[in-house]
């Protein structure tokens, strides 16, 4: 699925968080975005699936076209474009009142995909993705909040897959997890890359480096370059680039 | 280095240990009036508490039999009988109360934490909290304009919405606050994977904030349950056993209050039979909601 935004702004209230970002993602690859704390990467990704107006008093215009569609028109209501555009947070957040079977069968339940062994055949499918399954396959009926916090971020990542989304929004999915499952995580993009269109945002110029095949910096609301990862490291374009990722500021 | 190490040793004042001088005498000894006064007060508190609970089991426990429980008021304090209609009224009532009030309580709580913002919230958190402060007699008040006269008839029902009106601010508020306690997080999940606001309400809130809501829920109808004031003017009492809700029906609290004026020694005691299990009915509906919850732990 093709995704692109025109001329998106967003706010916190009175505060200006972004400004006319104009930005095109290719299907089926994986895209970084990286910048300082609060140059905006985070508020960018919670509006291309609605998130963002969940925040009190939080605003967003413009337009971001998913196949040509916009996600804001007034005819489309946000529920419908989180079940097709799935979201992992910063914080493994699985749901502690449920077991492991029941967070990844949350998504296809509350959206009617699927029930009885077609669900059952989808959860495992899902856990597969996530390369989780052989490590709670004899428990998937233990509290969710028992795995460790690699597991339950990959659980988290089984969770936005069984909604079986076209496009996955990752908001710094490794900044809780050590570099063991990290590595894990980031094996798990790559592999998740030949079946959705990935948009990821990090903090870890070396895992933007790893990952990612295309790279977008931000600062300051505002996106300063694009390109292709490879060449965006090793020979940026503009002077804040070339800054940021030599480690001169930020 | 070690004989640098053994003189530093020396010279230097231990900072663990207080320096012996005028200043420091006078804070070591207000700092031991403070905690022998806070203790010495905290104990009274309780000290009292104890003493009236063990009195009214000492009072009470004597003539507590089957009895009390199964046979009605004897007249004129005549030997035998008990209390079994203010036991039957007690439950009936805040069985009521609670099937009334708690809804009542919980939507106004999911109103307040899920979706009020703004002035109509503010106002209406307001008002919550001024009802929690209102004397219950107000609340039986009401009912009595509202149900007793247009019925001219004290009744059950009467008294349960008096109750009940009593709980929705508190479930109300309680459940509020345990709400607002489940992370953000947890609602993003649910939002992120398309849940719409009902279902993440549902499915991914309620189940998380349920220990806390049920605690709440149960305090309330135990603090109910010990209402009298509210009732004098809406279920009124009554010495018959009795289910039907359209007439006069007794409590605990009632009968208590009845009994302890009377010139009957015997129904004196048997008011303390009343406080009694009264009290216990409290302790035990507040260690069951421990210990089906949990504790007052949370699980997140």
């Amino acid at each position: 699925m093709s995704i692109s935004v025109e001329n998106v702004n967003a706010w916190y209230g009175k505060k200006q968080a972004l400004y006319d970002v104009n930005l095109a993602f290719e299907p089926l690859s994986v895209t970084a975005m990286i910048g300082p704390s609060g140059c905006g990467k985070s508020t960018f990704i919670r509006c291309l699936n609605r998130m963002h107006e969940e925040v009190p008093d939080a605003r967003v215009t413009g337009k971001v076209l998913v196949d040509g569609v916009d996600i804001y028109a007034r005819s489309i209501k946000p529920m419908y474009v989180r079940q097709h555009i799935g979201m992992v947070f910063q914080q493994p957040n699985p749901l502690p009142t449920r077991s492991i079977f029941e967070n990844v069968a949350l998504g296809p339940r509350i959206n009617g995909q699927a029930n009885g062994s077609s669900l059952k055949e989808l959860v495992e499918h899902s856990l597969r993705q996530a390369a989780l399954w052989d490590e709670v396959k004899d428990q998937l009926d233990a509290p969710a909040t028992q795995l460790s916090g690699g597991q339950q971020q990959r659980l988290c990542i089984a969770r936005a897959v069984a909604n079986q989304p076209q496009i996955l929004l990752m908001d710094e999915p490794c900044s809780a997890l050590d570099p063991i499952s990290t590595l894990e995580i980031e094996e798990l993009i790559r592999q998740l890359k030949q079946a959705y269109t990935i948009i990821l945002v990090t903090h870890n110029m070396q895992q933007a480096g790893r990952v990612a095949d295309r790279t977008v910096f931000f600062l300051l609301g505002r996106i300063i370059e694009v390109g292709n990862t490879s060449e965006f490291f090793s020979h940026p374009q503009k002077k804040e680039s070339e800054d940021y990722i030599s480690g001169r500021f930020g | 280095m070690s004989t640098t190490m053994s003189t530093r040793k020396r010279t230097e004042p231990n900072p663990f240990r207080p320096q012996q001088s005028a200043r420091g005498l006078q804070r070591h000894i207000s700092n031991v009036l403070a905690i022998a006064f806070s203790t010495l007060f905290a104990l009274f508190a309780v000290a009292v508490l104890i003493f009236l609970i063990v009195y009214i089991l000492r009072q009470g426990i004597p003539f507590i039999n089957l009895d009390f429980f199964t046979k009605l008021p004897t007249a004129n304090g005549e030997p035998g009988g008990g209390m079994g209609q203010s036991v039957q009224g007690t439950l009936i009532l805040v069985g009521l109360a609670a099937l009334f009030g708690v809804p009542l309580g919980l939507f106004t709580a999911i109103y307040l934490s899920e979706f009020g913002h703004g002035r109509l919230a503010n106002g209406l958190r307001f008002l919550v909290d001024l009802l929690n402060g209102v004397p219950t007699i107000i609340f039986g008040l009401f009912a009595w304009v509202l149900i007793v006269i247009p019925q001219q008839s004290f009744s059950g029902l009467a008294g349960g919405a008096a109750l009940a009106l009593i709980m929705v601010p508190i479930v109300a508020r309680t459940a509020e606050d345990i709400l607002r306690l489940v992370p953000r997080e947890l609602r993003e999940a649910s939002f992120a994977l398309g849940a719409t606001e009902a279902r993440t309400i549902l499915r991914v809130v309620l189940p998380a904030a349920r220990n806390g809501i049920i605690t709440g829920i149960v305090l309330a109808m135990a603090r109910v349950a010990g209402e009298t004031a509210p009732l004098l003017m809406t279920a009124f009492g009554t010495t018959f056993w009795n289910t039907d809700i359209t007439q006069p029906m007794d409590a605990l609290p009632l009968r208590i209050f009845n009994f302890t004026l009377s010139p009957y020694q015997l129904q004196i005691n048997q008011a303390y039979a009343g406080s009694f299990v009264l009290i216990m009915l409290i302790l035990i509906t507040s260690f069951a909601v421990r210990w089906f919850t949990g504790g007052f732990k949370r699980k997140f």
